[in-house]
C-alpha cells in the first residue's frame, strides 16, 4: 500500500511538471509566436475568448509571472482548456471530446490484436528456440520494427488505396452518403476507413510483443521447474503455456498497461497519413494553423493517459507478482 | 532496447581492447558482422556522397516527374530533382544528424546516470526524479509541441528537441547498473587508495559499463534518426536543406500519392528502415555476447546432451550448460 501511495504521489509530481512545462514553453518561447497568431484573430473571436487565450499563453498581460501561473492553474482546475482558433468559437475541451473517440478505438483494438498475437507468436518462438521459425522471425520483425511507422502508413495508402482501390484513402468514414451514429450503414463505413490505418499499426508495433516475450520466455525455458514438468512427462502444450509462457508474461503485461496510454498518442503520425479524424490529426492541423490552445490541450490529454495508465502498470505488478507485494508491502 | 544486468569483463574488455580486439568482436557474432557492414555502408554513402553524385540535388531540370530509368537512377519529382542525388546527398544530414543527436543524448544520459547513481543521496533523488518525470512524458508530442513552439525551423531546433526528449530512459538504465557497481571491491580499492569522485566514477566505473553504453547509443540513435524522420515530415526540417526526412515531407506536399510517384517516397524509406534494422541487428549481437541464455548453441551439441540427459524434449533448459 506504502508502495502504491508513493507511485501515486510521483504521478502527481510528473502531472505537476506537465502543466507547468505546458505553461512555461509559450512563454519562454523566443519570438513570441502566439503573438503573431492573435493577430489573425482580431475581429473575428469575441473579446472574452481572446481573454481566454491571453491568459493561456501569457500575452498582452502585466501580471506577475506567478500571477500568470495562478490564474492558470484555476482555468485548468475548472477544465478550461480555452477556445480553439482552427474552430473557433468552438472550446478545446469539445474539439477534443470529439476526436477521441475515433483514436481510443482505433488504436485500442488494433493494441489488443496486437498484444494477443504478438505474446502468443513470442511463446511458439522461443519454445521452438533455435529452429527455422525462431531464425527467420527475429531478424524479419527487427527489421519490421526499425521502418518508420508513417513511411508504412504512405506505401500502404499507395499500393491498397490509391493504385488498387481496394480502401478509401482519407477520412474515418464517408461524408458523403452517411452520417455518424449508430446506423448500420456508417458503422459499415467506418469499419472500411479504419482497416488500413489498423494493418499498419499492427504491423508497426506487433515485433516489439513478439521480440520481449521470446526473449523472457526464454530465460524461463532454462529454470529448474520447466525441466522438472518436462521431467514429469507433462503434455507439450501445458509447459509452453501454464509453465513457460505464464512466468514470462509479466514484462509483457507491465507493457500492455503502460501502452494503454499510448493509445491516445500512439498513432499520431499514422493517422494523419490517413487523414484520420482523431487526435494525431487534430495536432498536426492545431501546428499548421498554429492552434496553441488546441495543442496545449492535447498535449496534456496525452500527459494524463499515459500517467495514468503507469499507474494501472504499478497497480498490474502489484497484483500478479507476489514478490513486488512482499518485498514493499 | 538492450538491457542487460552483467556485463560481463570479456565483453568490456573485448570492446575497450585493441584493434585486434575490437575486430574479434565484430566477426564473432554474425548478427553484429551484418549490421556493421550495413551501418559502415551508409556511412561512406554519407562521406562520399557529394564524390559520387555531381548532380546538385536541389538542382532543377526538364525531366519532370520521370520514372526511374538509366539517366535517373531513382526518378525524377514533379520540379526535376533527381531522387537518386537526393537519397544520397541526404544520407549526409540523416545519418550525421542520428549519430551526433544520438551520442549528445547518450553523453546526458551517461552523466546524469553516473553521478545520480553513485552520490546517492539527496542528489540522487533529484535526479531520478527529473529521470522519471521525462521518462513518464510522452516523447513525440513533447517534440511536436517543443518544436511548434521555436521559430527556427532545422537540424538545431530537431537536435535539442530530441536530446530533451530523448535521455531520460538511458539515464534509467546506466543509474542502476551504477548502483550495483558502486559498492563492489574495485570501487572500494579505488577509495581506500584516496583516488577523486571524478577519477572513480569515470575512470574506475564508466569502462565496466561500457557496453551497456553502447547499446544504449545504438539504441539512441535508432530513435534519433526515426523520430528525425518523423519530425521533418510533419514539417519541422529545414525545407532549404536535403535529408530523407524532408524528401517526405515534400513527397506529401508535393502529392506524391496523387501522382503516383511511388520513387520519390519509397527510397528515403527503404534507407532509414534498413539503418535502423542495422542498428538494431548490432544491439541485438551484443546483447547475445552478454547475456548467454540467448545465444544459439550448435546443434549438435544439444542433441549429444539430449542424449546424456535421455529427455526426449529438451533443447532449451541445457542452454546454460552448454553455452
Amino acid at each position: 500500500m506504502r508502495h502504491l501511495l508513493r507511485r501515486l504521489a510521483f504521478y502527481l509530481v510528473a502531472l505537476w511538471a506537465a502543466v507547468t512545462l505546458n505553461f512555461l514553453i509559450p512563454r519562454l518561447a523566443p519570438g513570441n509566436p502566439a503573438q503573431a497568431m492573435l493577430f489573425r484573430l482580431k475581429g473575428k473571436a469575441s473579446p472574452q475568448a481572446i481573454h481566454a487565450i491571453n491568459i493561456l499563453l501569457g500575452i498582452n498581460t502585466h501580471d506577475s509571472l506567478l500571477a500568470q501561473y495562478g490564474q492558470y492553474l484555476n482555468n485548468l482546475l475548472h477544465g478550461n482548456l480555452g477556445v480553439s482558433i482552427t474552430y473557433l468559437p468552438t472550446p478545446v475541451s469539445q474539439v477534443i471530446a470529439q476526436d477521441l473517440p475515433w483514436t481510443l478505438v482505433l488504436v485500442g483494438v488494433t493494441l489488443v490484436i496486437s498484444f494477443v498475437v504478438g505474446t502468443l507468436l513470442g511463446a511458439l518462438v522461443a519454445w521452438r528456440h533455435g529452429s527455422k521459425l525462431d531464425t527467420i522471425l527475429p531478424p524479419v520483425f527487427t527489421f519490421l520494427s526499425a521502418i518508420p511507422y508513417f513511411w508504412l502508413a504512405l506505401i500502404f495508402l499507395y499500393f491498397f488505396a490509391f493504385y488498387y482501390n481496394w480502401f478509401p484513402t482519407y477520412g474515418g468514414y464517408d461524408a458523403d452518403t452517411t452520417v455518424p451514429g449508430w446506423s448500420p450503414d456508417f458503422l459499415l463505413s467506418a469499419l472500411q476507413h479504419a482497416i488500413l490505418p489498423a494493418i499498419t499499426i499492427i504491423i508497426g508495433s506487433i515485433a516489439g510483443w513478439i521480440l520481449g516475450m521470446r526473449n523472457t520466455m526464454i530465460t524461463t525455458l532454462s529454470e529448474d521447474y520447466v525441466l522438472m514438468a518436462e521431467a514429469k512427462g507433462l503434455p507439450e502444450r501445458r509447459i509452453m503455456l501454464t509453465y513457460a509462457a505464464r512466468n514470462a508474461i509479466l514484462p509483457n503485461i507491465t507493457s500492455f498497461a503502460l501502452s494503454l496510454g499510448f493509445v491516445v498518442s500512439g498513432a499520431l503520425l499514422t493517422e494523419i497519413v490517413f487523414s484520420y479524424p482523431g487526435i494525431g490529426f487534430a495536432l498536426l492541423q492545431a501546428v499548421d494553423n498554429l492552434d496553441y490552445p488546441l495543442m496545449e490541450g492535447i498535449f496534456l490529454l496525452i500527459v494524463v493517459a499515459v500517467l495514468v495508465a503507469n499507474f494501472l502498470a504499478d497497480l498490474a505488478y502489484v497484483v500478479l507478482d507476489p514478490r513486488v507485494r512482499h518485498e514493499r508491502g | 532496447m538492450a538491457v542487460m544486468e552483467q556485463p560481463t569483463p570479456a565483453v568490456a574488455g573485448t570492446l575497450a581492447g585493441s584493434a585486434r580486439g575490437i575486430w574479434r568482436f565484430v566477426l564473432a557474432n554474425r548478427k553484429v558482422t551484418i549490421g556493421l557492414a550495413i551501418i559502415g555502408f551508409f556511412v561512406l554513402l554519407a562521406l562520399l556522397g557529394p564524390v559520387i553524385v555531381h548532380q546538385d540535388p536541389a538542382a532543377l531540370s526538364e525531366d519532370l516527374l520521370q520514372p526511374p530509368s538509366s539517366a535517373h537512377w531513382l526518378g525524377t519529382t514533379p520540379s526535376g530533382q533527381d531522387v537518386f542525388a537526393q537519397v544520397v546527398v541526404g544520407a549526409r544530414i540523416s545519418i550525421l544528424m542520428g549519430f551526433i543527436v544520438g551520442a549528445v543524448t547518450t553523453i546526458i544520459s551517461v552523466v546524469v546516470g553516473l553521478v545520480s547513481g553513485y552520490l546517492g543521496g539527496a542528489i540522487d533523488e533529484l535526479f531520478s526524479l527529473v529521470t522519471n518525470v521525462f521518462l513518464v512524458l510522452p516523447t513525440l508530442p513533447l517534440a511536436i509541441v517543443l518544436a511548434a513552439y521555436i521559430k527556427y525551423k532545422g537540424p538545431l531546433t530537431i537536435g535539442i528537441v530530441l536530446a530533451v526528449t530523448g535521455w531520460s530512459w538511458g539515464a534509467r538504465v546506466i543509474r542502476s547498473q551504477t548502483l550495483s557497481m558502486r559498492n563492489r571491491e574495485f570501487v572500494a580499492a579505488a577509495r581506500a587508495r584516496g583516488e577523486s569522485t571524478f577519477r572513480i566514477v569515470f575512470f574506475e566505473i564508466f569502462p565496466n559499463e561500457i557496453a551497456l553504453v553502447a547499446a544504449e547509443l545504438l539504441g539512441t540513435v535508432i530513435y534519433c534518426i526515426l523520430a528525425e524522420a518523423g519530425l521533418e515530415y510533419l514539417g519541422f526540417g529545414d525545407p532549404n536543406t536535403v535529408s530523407w526526412g524532408t524528401m517526405f515531407y515534400f513527397a506529401q506536399n508535393g502529392d506524391a500519392l496523387l501522382l503516383g510517384a511511388w520513387w520519390w517516397f519509397l527510397p528515403p524509406g527503404i534507407c532509414i528502415a534498413l539503418l535502423g534494422a542495422a542498428l538494431a541487428l548490432v544491439n541485438f549481437g551484443i546483447d547475445e555476447i552478454a547475456n548467454p541464455r540467448l545465444r544459439r548453441e550448435p546443434r549438435q551439441k544439444r542433441s549429444l546432451l539430449k542424449a546424456a540427459l535421455g529427455v526426449p524434449q529438451t533443447p532449451q533448459k541445457t542452454q546454460e550448460e552448454a553455452a
